[in-house]
C-alpha cells in the first residue's frame, strides 16, 4: 500500500469490480483526491466510470481493493452513513414534495430542529437563487431550476464530498453552459470535493481540476485539462479528448524527446510518446487547429503535402478536409478571417505544423 | 378576393370552424360502433335493472278491478262483499287464462303459503258458472280457503298492487312495511349481514393480494428484463387458463381427500381431514389467487416507472432504506397501489363463480344471492334491487376513494 499523503482526502486503492464473476468492469482503479478538488471521470459509455461512482456512493459493492475517506475505509459503511451528497442525471427530486420539502428531507432524517431546518432551507434556496420557488412542486420547474434544486439538496447537509452523475446530461446547450458556471461557482464558494461523471469532454475540460479518462475499465490518464489536451499519454486519450488527426508513418530516428517520422506526405519531427521504438510503425497526432495552410506567417518545423478535398463553412471558423497520399482525411480548422484560402478541387496544398504540436504514438 | 390584412376574416373563421367540425365528426365515426354496443349491452340492461327494482306491474295487470275496489278499504276487518265478489270473478278469469300462478307467486312473496291458497281457490272457482258466481261469489270464495277471511291476505293483495314500489329495496336491506304502513325490521335478517360479509371478504382479499403483490411487483420492477419477463409469465398464467379450471384446481387441492389434506395427514399434523373446502376460507384463498394479477399489473407498471435514483437519492441523504421506502417510494407507488386495490376490491365485491363453486353455504357472497333470485326463486325485482344496491355501494366507495386518495392518483399502466 502506498503512503498516504496528509492532503489526501479520498483514496481509491486498486479498486476492482466484476458483476458476472468473469469480466472486470473496473480494473484496478487508483486515485488520490485532495480536499476541495474537482475531479471528473470522463469516458465513453460502458467504460466503468459510473460504476466507480456507485461504489463510492455505496450502491455497488467493491469486488476487491479499498475506498477510503480521510484515511478510513468506507467499503463496509452503509450508503446512508457515508455522508456523501449526490446529484443525479434525472435530478431525482421527489415529485410528491415541494421544493422546500425536498431540501428539508436530508435535514429531517438527521433530526434537525424544525426552525433550524427552515432557516437552512431558506439559506440554500437563496444560494441557488430560487428563494421564491420553495412552495412549488418539482414538476412546475424548468430543467435548469430542477438542476439547481438537486444541487442545493445535495449540498444542504454539508457533506464534504459531492458526487455528480452526468448532472447536465438532460439540459440543452445554453442551459448546460449556465449550469457549468453555476456548479463551478458553488464549488469555489463552499469548497466541497466533487467527483463528477460525464461523457461530455467540453464539460470536463471547462470545470475540472483534474480529469481521469476511462476506457475499458482502466484509467488511461489522470491529469489537469490542459495537460490532457496538450500532452496526451496515448493514442486513445489523444483521440478521445478534442478532435485530432492521425498520420501513419515509420520511426526513423529517436533523439531523446523528439523523433523523426517518415510518412508518405513528408518527414515529421514529433514528440515521443511512451513505448515508441526506432523502426516501428507509429501514428502522429496533430490537432486541426495546430495545422496551418501554406502560405502562412507562422513558424513551422514540419510540412505535409496533401490534396484538397472540401471545405465546410461552420461560422466562426472553416473546416478544411484534405487527403493524405494514403487516402485518409486530415482536417484543418482555420479562423473565419481574410486568411482563409480558396482551393480548386484536387489541388495540392502544404500543411505546416510545429514539432511540439505533433506527438508520435506507437501503432499496434 | 384575397384578404391581405393580418386579421381573421369571417371567411377564415368559417373555414376553421368547418375544419373543427369535420375532425369532430371523424372522431365520432370512430367511436360509434363502441357507443352503440355499450348502449345496448351495458347502459340499457343496467337501466332496465334499475327500473325493474321499483317497477312491478304484474298484480296491477292481473286484478286491476279488485285493486280499484280495494282502494276504499280501511285495512281493518274484511273488505266489502263487492270487493270479494269482484275478486272471485277475477279468480275465475285468471284460472281460465291460466295466469293465476303468476298472482300466486307474487302474493306468496309477501305472505308465505299463499301460493297454494290462490292456486287451489282458482281451481275451485274455475268451473262455477257466471250466474252462480254473481249470486254466491263471496261465499264460494270464503269456502274455498279460510285464509280469505283473514284481513292480512287482503292487505297483501292491496300492497302488491302499486306499479311502483319501494318494497324490494326495503327487503334488500332487511326492512318491511307493517300493517299500518310504518317501516320496521323484518323477522328474517339476511341481506344486511350478507352485504357486510361481502364487503369484509372483499377487503380481506384486497389486503391479501396487496401483501402478496406489492413485494412481488417491487422485485420484478428491480429485476433485469429477462427475469421480470419470466416472472410476469407466472403472474399472467392465471389469465391464460380458464377461470373454471383454476377454481376446480382449488377444489382438487382442498377437498377432504385432496392434496393438502393427504399431505397434512401423511405428515402427521392431523388425523382427520380438515374442512378446507366449501367455506369462507376456500373462497378467500381461491379469489386471492385469481385476483392477484389485477393487483400486480398496475403496481408493476407504476413501479417500473420509478427510477431507482429516487431511492438512492434518499439513502445518500442519510435516510435508512426503510425510511426512504416509506417517505419516498410508497407515495410514488401509491397510484399503482390504489388502482390495484380498487380494481381487486370492486371485482371481488361482485364476484360470482368462485364463491358459487368453492364457497359452500358459508362462503356465499351477495352476487350468489342475486343469482339465486334470478334463477331459482324467480324474483327478478328483488334481484334487481339487490344489484342496484350493490352498484350504489360501489359508487359510494369509489366516491370515498376519490375524496381521500384522489382518482388522479390512479394509474393502470
Amino acid at each position: 500500500m502506498k503512503d498516504i499523503s496528509p492532503a489526501t482526502f479520498l483514496r481509491f486503492d486498486n479498486v476492482k469490480k466484476s458483476y458476472d464473476q468473469k469480466n472486470l468492469v473496473v480494473k484496478g482503479f487508483d486515485m488520490d483526491v485532495r480536499q476541495g478538488e474537482f475531479i471528473t471521470l470522463l469516458g465513453p459509455s460502458g467504460s466503468g466510470k459510473t460504476t466507480v461512482l456507485m461504489m463510492l456512493a455505496g450502491f455497488e459493492s467493491v469486488t476487491s481493493g479499498d475506498i477510503a475517506i480521510s484515511g478510513k475505509s468506507i467499503n463496509n459503511t452503509a450508503p446512508n452513513k457515508r455522508n456523501i451528497g449526490m446529484v443525479f442525471q434525472n435530478y431525482a427530486l421527489f415529485p410528491h414534495m415541494t421544493v422546500a420539502d425536498n431540501l428539508a428531507y436530508p435535514l429531517s432524517v438527521r433530526k434537525m430542529p424544525r426552525d433550524q431546518i427552515k432557516a437552512r432551507v431558506a439559506e440554500y434556496l437563496a444560494l441557488v437563487e430560487l428563494s421564491d420557488f420553495g412552495d412549488r412542486r418539482p414538476g412546475q420547474l424548468s430543467g435548469g431550476q430542477k438542476q439547481r434544486v438537486a444541487l442545493a439538496r445535495a449540498m444542504i447537509f454539508q457533506p464534504e464530498l459531492i458526487l455528480m452523475d452526468e448532472p447536465l446530461g438532460a439540459l440543452d446547450k445554453n442551459l448546460r453552459e449556465q449550469m457549468q458556471f453555476e456548479i463551478t461557482r458553488l464549488h469555489k464558494q463552499i469548497g466541497f470535493t466533487v467527483i463528477y461523471v460525464t461523457h461530455d469532454q467540453t464539460e470536463a475540460l471547462s470545470m475540472s481540476d483534474r480529469i481521469a479518462v476511462f476506457n475499458d475499465g482502466v484509467v488511461q490518464q489522470c491529469a489537469p485539462p490542459s495537460e490532457l489536451y496538450e500532452r496526451p499519454v496515448n493514442a486513445f486519450v489523444a483521440d478521445f479528448i478534442g478532435e485530432n488527426n492521425f498520420v501513419s508513418g515509420k520511426v526513423e530516428r529517436i533523439d531523446g524527446e523528439s523523433a523523426q517520422i517518415q510518412t508518405d506526405a513528408g518527414t515529421i519531427t514529433a514528440q515521443v510518446a511512451d513505448g515508441l521504438t526506432t523502426g516501428s510503425d507509429c501514428k502522429v497526432s496533430i490537432r486541426p487547429e495546430k495545422l496551418f495552410i501554406h502560405p502562412t506567417d507562422h513558424a513551422y518545423d514540419n510540412a505535409l503535402t496533401v490534396t484538397f478535398n472540401t471545405r465546410i463553412y461552420v461560422g466562426d471558423f472553416i473546416r478544411y478536409y484534405f487527403k493524405l497520399p494514403d487516402g485518409t482525411d486530415i482536417i484543418v480548422k482555420v479562423l473565419n478571417d481574410l486568411s482563409a484560402p480558396e482551393f480548386n478541387d484536387g489541388a495540392d496544398a502544404q500543411l505546416l505544423s510545429l514539432a511540439k504540436d505533433c506527438i508520435a504514438f506507437p501503432d499496434h | 378576393m384575397t384578404d391581405r390584412t393580418h386579421t381573421l376574416s369571417p371567411e377564415d373563421a368559417r373555414n376553421a370552424a368547418r375544419e373543427v367540425r369535420k375532425r369532430r365528426f371523424q372522431a365520432f365515426v370512430f367511436v360509434v360502433p363502441l357507443l352503440v354496443f355499450i348502449l345496448f349491452a351495458f347502459v340499457a340492461p343496467i337501466a332496465t335493472m334499475l327500473y325493474r327494482s321499483v317497477h312491478n306491474p304484474t298484480v296491477a295487470n292481473l286484478v286491476p278491478e279488485t285493486l280499484a275496489a280495494l282502494e276504499d278499504w280501511s285495512g281493518e276487518g274484511l273488505p266489502d262483499d263487492a270487493v270479494l265478489l269482484q275478486f272471485a270473478a277475477d279468480m275465475k278469469r285468471m284460472a281460465n287464462e291460466r295466469t293465476s300462478g303468476q298472482l300466486a307467486d307474487e302474493i306468496n312473496r309477501a305472505l308465505p303459503g299463499m301460493s297454494s291458497v290462490i292456486k287451489s281457490s282458482a281451481r275451485a272457482l274455475r268451473r262455477v258458472d257466471d250466474t252462480d258466481l254473481a249470486a254466491n261469489g263471496v261465499a264460494l270464495l270464503l269456502d274455498a280457503n279460510d285464509r280469505w277471511s283473514d284481513p292480512a291476505t287482503w292487505r297483501a293483495i292491496r300492497d302488491a298492487g302499486p306499479i311502483y314500489t319501494s318494497s324490494y329495496y326495503l327487503t334488500s336491506i332487511d326492512l318491511e312495511r307493517g300493517a299500518d304502513g310504518s317501516i320496521g325490521a323484518r323477522d328474517v335478517q339476511i341481506y344486511k349481514q350478507l352485504y357486510t360479509k361481502t364487503l369484509k371478504m372483499a377487503l380481506t382479499i384486497t389486503v391479501l393480494t396487496l401483501l402478496l403483490g406489492y413485494p412481488l411487483a417491487f422485485f420484478m420492477s428491480q429485476a433485469s428484463d429477462s427475469l421480470s419477463n419470466f416472472l410476469m409469465v407466472f403472474v399472467l398464467l392465471p389469465f391464460w387458463t380458464s377461470l373454471l379450471v383454476r377454481t376446480t384446481a382449488w377444489i382438487a387441492l382442498l377437498q377432504a381427500g385432496g392434496v393438502v389434506n393427504s399431505s397434512l395427514i401423511w405428515l402427521g399434523i392431523t388425523d382427520e381431514p380438515i374442512e378446507l373446502l366449501y367455506n369462507e376460507f376456500s373462497t378467500i384463498l381461491a379469489m386471492t389467487h385469481i385476483l392477484l394479477p389485477f393487483m400486480v399489473l398496475p403496481l408493476y407498471a407504476v413501479m417500473r416507472g420509478i427510477d431507482p435514483s429516487f431511492m438512492r437519492a434518499a439513502i445518500s441523504m442519510g435516510s435508512t432504506p426503510l425510511g426512504a421506502w416509506y417517505k419516498i417510494y410508497l407515495p410514488m407507488s401509491l397510484p399503482g397501489l390504489s388502482a390495484g386495490a380498487l380494481l381487486v376490491f370492486i371485482i371481488s365485491v361482485g364476484y360470482y363463480i368462485t364463491p358459487a363453486l368453492v364457497g359452500g353455504t358459508d362462503g356465499q357472497m351477495i352476487s350468489n344471492i342475486i343469482a339465486f333470485h334470478m334463477q331459482v326463486s324467480n324474483n327478478w325485482e328483488l334481484a334487481a334491487a339487490l344489484g342496484s344496491l350493490l352498484l350504489i355501494l360501489i359508487l359510494v366507495l369509489y366516491w370515498l376513494f376519490d375524496r381521500f386518495v384522489g382518482t388522479d392518483n390512479l394509474k393502470l399502466g
